[in-house]
């Protein structure tokens, strides 16, 4: 299968020598020069989709290919609303886990608590392009794809403090974000664990259309991590999602680290997204410091799911500043890398596009920066006010069914019955 | 090969997959229905009349379509619903359990096989991490409908790795239910119920009953017919002492009931048919009423359902006791190949008979 549409788009005009995930220059075609343009500028030999020939797999598309043909030239990727509607969502991110690191060091939080400061543009990215029905599965770096699926701040830090008035009614914390209403479908704690689960959403709006005949068209994406890109699940779901044609797009937010393992000292091909193609869907490397590079690419897969073509890997070459969790004291990552990586803080980047090319002004700006730290405030006042679960809290939802008795013939629940005799089904 | 069975010599056998039920039907409290089926066959009604009735019940697992199941269990379902509907998947246990769970948080309702429970070892996070845990940690949004079903335990000659019983691990984890089903109509009704259940089911077969044949009823034929989840029932009535089980072992012990019968000691036999929510009122009812407990299970022993048993009726029912709770369980090793050494590790008809005398006070 030919590997053509896995490109690897330039980076913040780094030479390749500098970054070790590119081959060497002797296997790849030089870079381009780095321009303002957002986007592969490279030519690459593609297959063209022709539906005349059924083939048992279908042929993939360069990505990029697509998104350098359709773009108009010499305009911008976003208008002025999308991109106050990304920078007002990056901020959102950025706040909240600033703000969950203080609560944390002041008691509030409690537990494993894992911070998503410098990833933001990966979650924005793909996130913001969902509808409310489109499904997210992630890792327990989750609290900003839950606030950007629109589960609200209030939600997540009363989640965050253990009240009941959070998302999960505190039962869940920080690891396990769901809400039903948003398709958040989690919040894992083990890595990998989330990827069959999307895959079976997935599987499920593939099943709803074909099998149920409704009109459903909702993709599910898949966070997780590069340490996770080792780990059997991940290829079981490669394979399954590519055999059956799932529209799920996997997410790879390689930031390098596995709490502190070196992807490159645990992985034996480091460069993630080679791992598509060997399964038969597209991989597609992005910046993923660069919220309009990951959006663009994120367009193409979604529409590539929702058409019904099938999975994309996307892998996004982003970076955490902080460390794995609040409890870790990251000793192991190199001062220069981190500098290196917050030079291109996504947030940084977004704005200056902004205001290079005009969206927006600086006033603008600093006015949506005051409503997000005011409303994260807000959110922290709620959560401090909330109460805890009352007591009975404990032995609730264990069961969807009141008593664990199941359902009878008549179907309803056999406990509602007057005449059935209780059992000690003690739930 | 699966589900060739070596013909045994023993009488606690109903090993033989020709073998039907006769003169000890009519000892039997449930209603003597005309009608005999195999579990085999109960299993593959239940699944194919909730397919019909749901369109959101579909099938997934390894060998289940073009194979015809293998143990046969799912044999037709292919033909009559479609590929759709019926899904033959690669070897990825984790892969296609976590699919499972997950088209089950979007709303359908799979039922997943594993060829035996061994293999849900592979796949142990998902049913307690993801499926089990999730209503719970989602505060009710999020609930699982799904069913893990296959043979669990003890076959014939298929050694350690193929032989364990996991009704123990399974049953430890709030948030699961585990059913374990004996008779025909047993596995016809708890799998209607499973099927039909929003909450994750852990439905433990055994490959041994899948040829045995049952007398079934009119009404268990009703394709609305279904059992209730956390119900134990009193297989044959007695007043000296209790024998508590569940699935193959619930045949043992009727023979030893019988036996013990001829010497005067009449023993009530309680088929447990759920381990998670256990049935502790009737365990106790029966227990207080005879005051003497023998409970037998395959699998491990320490840790085992008969220990949990064990332990609820030391604490509710004390004062009721006669004599010290006996625990039959199989052997603390892993299941040897030899013949006569399997039989060794796993209980019989005459340990079971040996204990109760034992609490009858009536042994050596």
């Amino acid at each position: 299968m030919a590997t053509a549409f896995s490109a690897t788009l330039p980076l913040h005009g780094s030479s390749s020598q500098e970054n070790r995930l590119l081959l060497p220059s002797t296997r790849l075609p030089p870079p381009p020069p780095p321009s303002s343009f957002l986007g592969s500028t490279r030519s690459l030999p593609i297959r063209r989709l022709n539906h005349a020939h059924a083939s048992r797999r279908s042929p993939v598309v360069a990505v990029q290919e697509i998104v350098k043909a359709k773009k108009p030239t010499n305009s911008l990727l976003i208008t002025k609303e999308e991109g106050l509607v990304l920078y007002e969502d990056m901020i959102l991110g950025r706040s909240f886990e600033d703000m969950c690191a203080q609560m944390y060091y002041r008691g509030k939080m409690f537990g494993f608590v894992h911070l998503y400061n410098g990833q933001e543009a990966v979650s924005t990215g793909f996130i913001k392009l969902l509808t409310q029905s489109d499904s997210v599965v992630s890792t327990y770096r989750d609290h900003v794809h839950a606030l950007s699926k629109g589960v609200s701040a209030r939600a997540v830090m009363s989640e965050l403090f253990g009240k009941v008035t959070g998302c999960c009614r505190g039962q869940g914390g920080s690891m396990h974000m769901f809400s039903k209403e948003h398709n958040m479908l989690g919040g894992f704690a083990f890595i990998g664990e989330g990827i069959p689960v999307a895959t079976g959403a997935a599987f499920t709006s593939k099943y709803k259309r074909e099998v149920l005949k409704q009109d459903c068209d909702d993709v599910t994406v898949a966070f997780f991590g590069d340490g996770t890109c080792n780990n059997g699940q991940f290829y079981e779901c490669l394979n399954m999602a590519a055999l059956y044609k799932l529209p799920i797009i996997f997410v790879v937010e390689n930031n390098l680290w596995a709490i502190g393992m070196s992807h490159l000292r645990s992985t034996s091909d480091p460069e993630i997204w080679k791992k598509g193609p060997a399964f038969g869907m597209p991989g597609v490397h992005v910046d993923g410091m660069d919220v309009l590079k990951v959006r663009e690419v994120a367009k193409e897969a979604v529409a590539r799911a929702r058409r019904g073509e099938g999975p994309t890997l996307v892998e996004c070459e982003t970076y955490r500043f902080r460390g794995h969790s609040l409890a870790d004291p990251d000793e192991l990552r190199d001062a220069a890398e981190k500098a290196k990586y917050a030079a291109r803080d996504p947030i940084t980047a977004l704005k200056k596009y902004l205001i290079e090319n005009k969206l927006a002004n600086e006033a603008e700006l600093k006015s949506i920066e005051k409503k997000i730290d005011e409303l994260v405030e807000e959110a922290v006042e709620f959560a401090e006010a909330s109460p805890q679960p009352g007591r009975s809290q404990l032995l609730e939802n264990v069961f969807a069914d009141p008593k664990g008795f199941g359902i009878g013939p008549d179907g309803r629940y056999r406990c509602e019955d007057p005449k059935f005799t209780e059992g000690t089904a003690q739930v | 090969m699966w589900g060739i069975l070596r013909q045994r010599g023993i009488d606690g056998g109903g090993l033989s997959l020709r073998r039907t039920r006769s003169a000890s039907v009519s000892a039997r409290s449930y209603a003597a229905g005309s009608k005999e089926m195999t579990v085999r066959d109960a299993l593959n009604s239940a699944i194919d009349e909730e397919m019909s009735a749901d369109p959101k019940v579909f099938v997934m697992g390894e060998e289940v379509g073009q194979y015809q199941g293998a143990y046969k269990i799912t044999k037709g379902l292919l033909e009559k619903y479609g590929p759709e509907r019926v899904y033959d998947t690669p070897i990825t246990e984790a892969g296609f359990t976590g699919i499972g769970v997950g088209a089950a948080y979007a709303g359908l309702k799979p039922v997943v096989e594993f060829m035996t429970f061994n293999f849900s070892m592979q796949a142990i996070d998902h049913i307690i991490n993801s499926a089990a845990k999730s209503n719970y940690m989602s505060a009710g949004q999020i609930n699982v409908p799904i069913v893990f079903r296959g043979p669990n335990g003890a076959a014939a000659g298929v050694g350690a790795q193929h032989s364990q019983c996991y009704a123990a691990w399974y049953a430890s984890v709030p948030g699961l239910k585990v059913l374990a089903p004996y008779s025909a109509e047993d596995a016809r009704g708890l799998l209607k119920a499973a099927i039909r259940d929003p909450d994750p089911v852990v439905f433990l077969e055994n490959e041994l009953l899948y040829g045995e044949s049952f007398p079934i009823s009119e009404e268990a034929l009703d394709s609305s017919f279904c059992l209730p989840i956390g119900k134990a029932k009193i297989e044959r009535q007695g007043k000296d002492v209790t024998i508590v089980t569940f699935s193959k072992m619930v045949g043992f012990a009727l023979k030893a009931a019988e036996k013990l019968a001829e010497e005067g000691i009449s023993a009530e036999v309680i088929n447990l048919r759920s381990i998670r929510p256990l049935d502790r009122a009737t365990i106790n009812a029966s227990v207080r009423k005879t005051s003497r407990l023998v409970t037998v299970e395959e699998g491990f022993p320490q840790h085992g359902v008969c220990a949990e048993i064990c332990a609820s009726v030391v604490e509710e029912s004390f004062s009721y006791l006669d004599a010290p709770v006996e625990r039959i369980a199989g052997a603390d090793v892993p299941m040897p190949y030899a013949a006569n050494l399997e039989r060794l590790a796993l209980p019989q008809v005459e340990d079971i008979v040996r204990a109760a005398k034992r609490a009858c006070y009536r042994s050596k």
